[in-house]
């Protein structure tokens, strides 16, 4: 029987140090929940064949709180957020965005870290992690470095990480002011989005995007307008100039940012 | 490697990164699990680990090592999930079915239609709409509460 995953070496961590050692001393993407990678091998449009399963890392799927820090383990599955009080108190947008995450059985799987470490610039649980100013927490044997949602990604499926280093978790500093959370696509359950967003009205309103540009996007120049008093007009029209949406398989980039300056406008008032 | 198959030990001999929906229909030769689309999107492959449903068709065997895997050839021929998508006619060319059986498994106690929506979500069906599988859903867990 020859199937897609034949030649996949697959090598498994039982512990995080052991998983440091193995990236230390060889190249292996890790893997998880699978939700992404073996989509990438059953499609064969991945040309990795060398994998480490970091699965079983318990120590890597808690929800905690390090004093008003939420630490997000990069094994927490999006079941888990949907589920975590934590979250819902203090995270609501991703306990939304989690919730729209494919079916039950993607959100069963698909983790936090494999979002962020997939570096689709649709994954939905980007812009509220953009939004929420989160902090992603790399290890390597060298020790532990800790890189700005916003300075991870470097490029369309491109990030900062390291073949050394695995991603272990996300932080999220304090939110104040209403959460909110948009996903655009063809129905509510797994259809990757047209358009997704979060955004945070606050003492610091923020506005971040996904599909509209090779990365997750912080609207900073409409959040500048939106922060100096200028009227939800002014600032879509802003918005509108400073994203560059693409037409591909899913959407057009006339219809990406149409729906953007709109879900602008909903945040606004629903966040009034 | 080893695992519970519904409720038997299985030892197969699949490299680690099968695909657990491969090892069920090809080693272990259960092929209640349809594959559809090979990408989490029809879930025509879920089945049980540890009573939580996955898309088989994503799942690499290694992570299944001492794990209890529920098929659809666990429930029997005679669960009333099953008698309940003949009573409503919730099957027309049955590739779906298993799959939606499995993961309707999941549900909890007295469901709304929406809840029973949300957990079939990840579960496409293209020939009988989805009407006569809420409604045997639904019945079955209204007689079962």
């Amino acid at each position: 029987m020859r199937t897609a995953t034949s030649e996949i070496d697959l090598r498994r961590a039982t512990s995080v140090d052991e998983a440091l050692a193995i990236l230390g001393e060889e190249r292996r993407t890790p893997v998880a929940g699978a939700t992404d990678v073996y989509v990438a091998l059953n499609f064969g449009t991945t040309p990795e064949r060398r994998f480490l399963d970091i699965w079983a890392l318990d120590e890597l799927r808690g929800i905690t709180m390090r004093g008003d820090i939420l630490v997000l383990g990069a094994l927490a599955t999006y079941t888990a957020c949907l589920r975590s009080p934590l979250v819902r108190e203090r995270l609501p947008m991703l306990a939304e965005a989690s919730a729209l995450v494919g079916g039950v059985q993607i959100q069963n799987r698909g983790t936090l870290g494999g979002n962020v470490a997939n570096a689709s610039p649709a994954g939905d649980s980007l812009p509220v992690l953009a939004a929420a100013d989160a902090i992603v927490v790399l290890r390597s044997l060298a020790g532990e470095r800790r890189v700005p949602l916003a300075e991870f990604f470097t490029g369309y499926r491109a990030t900062v990480l390291r073949p050394d280093e695995l991603i272990v978790a996300v932080e999220v500093p304090p939110v104040a002011g209403k959460q909110w959370f948009r996903k655009v696509g063809t129905r509510a359950a797994q259809a990757i989005s047209k358009v997704v967003v979060a955004g945070v009205r606050g003492p610091a309103t923020r506005f971040a995007l996904g599909s509209v540009a090779p990365v997750v996007v912080r609207a900073r120049e409409t959040e500048r307008a939106l922060a100096s008093g200028a009227s939800i007009d002014e600032a879509m029209e802003v918005l509108g100039r400073e994203i560059a949406p693409i037409d591909d398989v899913r959407s057009t980039g006339d219809y990406r940012r149409t729906v953007a300056r709109n879900l602008l406008r909903r945040f606004w008032s629903d966040t009034a | 490697m080893r695992f519970t198959l519904n409720g038997a030990a299985a030892d197969v001999t699949s490299p680690p990164a099968a695909r657990l929906l491969d090892v069920l229909r090809e080693e272990c030769g259960l092929t209640g699990t349809k594959e559809g689309c090979g990408e989490g999107e029809c879930g025509a492959c879920t089945v049980l680990v540890d009573g939580v449903g996955v898309c088989s068709c994503l799942v690499p065997l290694a992570q299944v090592e001492g794990a209890a895997v529920t098929t659809i050839e666990g429930l029997g021929d005679d669960h009333p999930l099953q008698q309940l998508f003949m009573n409503e006619v919730g099957a027309q060319c049955g590739i779906c079915t298993p799959g939606m059986i499995l993961a309707a498994l999941a549900l909890g106690d007295r469901p709304s239609l929406d809840d029973v929506k949300t957990a079939l979500a990840g579960n496409l069906c293209r020939c009988t709409g989805y009407g006569a599988i809420y409604r045997a859903v639904l019945k079955w867990k209204e007689a079962s509460a």
